[in-house]
């Protein structure tokens, strides 16, 4: 399987601004000093090489959407942030406007993992076949609301795709697109949902937009199960703990210390933070990066779980 | 658990040791409690010596952060001293050293929220 992000912030899209910018473009000429460049190659070799991150790129600003590759005809997608535009797109430039099969399963129907589907252009070619799963009875509505008057100049009715809701009962399993699929209940306002996805013994969970209270074990173990021996968790890790327990308490997000944590419990072998927060840029979303690979270096007690954070574009083989 | 309270005139010095992970934070819960319920205005202060623990899961720091919490609400003062080694480092990487005063020892904690006890911790 290869999960494919097309939109990895939460709340609203953010984008970079000049300054921003203008302090990478700084950063790397400071660097490259005295280097002989002379080439696009040179350039492009010295780039990859010898930049941190948070110079040579950025993690981007679209809101959720996540791609499953699963080797079939059909497409995967969780939620649709604004990410789902580029993602429609890039379908139809490269394999044409119709005959197109999506299966996209949603967290919740808040603005962030919705918005991209008024500019999803495949949902509006006749020949295309959209499903939209969760287990929200209000899901189909949500999506009529976003497109329609005053909020969007074209209304839901014009999209000449077939598209239809399915509703999905939490931890029972289906089999969808060649994948068993499972359900679980999150902790969100308005409850959201993650999805475990296996095929062929390779597991990859999305649990985003999920709060963890951390005063019931049952309630943890039960993330603890729904993690298990994943080989991917992509994690709302979007607060510094003191924060998610705190101030922001309620506000429905996780933190990259849980996250390590129930990896860790689990036993998963790779935890990808994600839904990062849109004040962060690229510079304190790589501290949080590095701040959390250490923390799994230090708390590991034999089982090491790979830390990585979601950019916009960014790929991963499981 | 055994907390090992040291009393230093108006203070309270706790010690937790080893490991508290998910199933260990109801038991500092539970060991905490009584000396919460006397750190108020005018009453106790209590330091958390944490020089001797090893390791403390997010279930452990949200039980630091209630109690945090709750003696600021009755007005009273809970600080936290001795940090080492991977407890530092956690409480850096969740930003705890944001939430709570943290003393390198003791003794500079004791210095700064009591002479008193300062004074008594002296006398031996």
């Amino acid at each position: 399987m290869l999960v494919r992000f097309w939109g990895t912030r939460g709340s609203l899209p953010v984008a970079l601004t000049t300054p921003d910018i203008q302090k990478k473009l700084v950063a790397a000429l400071v660097q490259a000093a005295g280097r002989r460049l002379d080439t696009p190659d040179q350039a492009r070799a010295f780039l990859e090489r010898e930049l941190d991150f948070p110079v040579s790129h950025t993690f981007g600003g679209n809101s959720s959407c996540v791609e499953l590759e699963t080797g079939g005809s059909e497409y995967v997608l969780c939620d649709l942030g604004s990410g789902a535009r580029a993602f429609g797109n890039h379908v139809l430039a490269t394999r044409g406007p119709s005959g197109h099969r999506f299966h996209v399963f949603m967290s919740h129907a808040h603005w962030d993992h919705i918005m991209g589907f008024p500019f999803f252009m495949p949902a509006y070619l006749p020949g295309n076949h959209v499903s939209i799963y969760g287990c929200h009875t209000m899901l189909e509505e949500a999506f009529h609301r976003q497109n329609a008057a005053p909020s969007f100049p074209v209304d839901f009715s014009r999209m000449a795709s077939r598209i239809e809701f399915v509703r999905l009962d939490p931890g029972r399993d289906y089999e969808i697109a060649g994948l068993r699929v499972r359900a679980k209940l999150q902790r969100h306002s308005g409850d959201s949902y993650g999805y475990r996805f296996e095929q062929d013994g390779k597991v990859v969970v999305y649990s985003t937009d999920s709060e963890h209270k951390l005063d019931d074990p049952a309630v943890t173990q039960g993330f603890v199960d729904f993690f298990a021996a994943a080989d991917l968790v992509i994690f709302d890790a979007m607060y510094a703990l003191a924060d998610a327990i705190s101030v922001k308490e309620d506000w429905g997000h996780s933190s990259n210390v849980v996250g390590v944590e129930l990896c860790q419990m689990a036993r998963a072998k790779h935890l990808c933070m994600f839904h990062h927060e849109p004040i962060f840029d690229d510079e304190q979303i790589f501290a949080v990066l590095q701040e959390t690979q250490r923390l799994e270096e230090i708390t590991r007690a034999g089982h090491p779980v790979r830390i990585s954070a979601a950019w916009d574009g960014m790929e991963i083989v499981v | 658990m055994d907390l090992t309270p040291r009393r230093f005139a108006d203070t309270v010095v706790l010690h937790p040791a080893g490991r508290i992970n998910h199933t260990g934070s109801d038991e500092l819960k539970a060991a905490l409690e009584p000396f919460l319920a006397s750190c108020s205005a005018g009453q106790d202060q209590v330091v958390l010596d944490l020089s001797s623990l090893e390791y403390i899961s997010s279930a452990g720091l949200r039980v630091l952060m209630l109690a945090k919490k709750q003696a600021r609400a009755q007005g009273g003062t809970l600080v936290v001293a001795g940090l080492a080694s991977v407890v530092k480092e956690i409480f850096e990487i969740s930003k705890f050293t944001m939430v709570f005063e943290v003393f390198p020892g003791v003794r500079e904690a004791l210095a700064r929220i009591s002479p008193a006890a300062l004074a008594a911790l002296e006398a031996g």
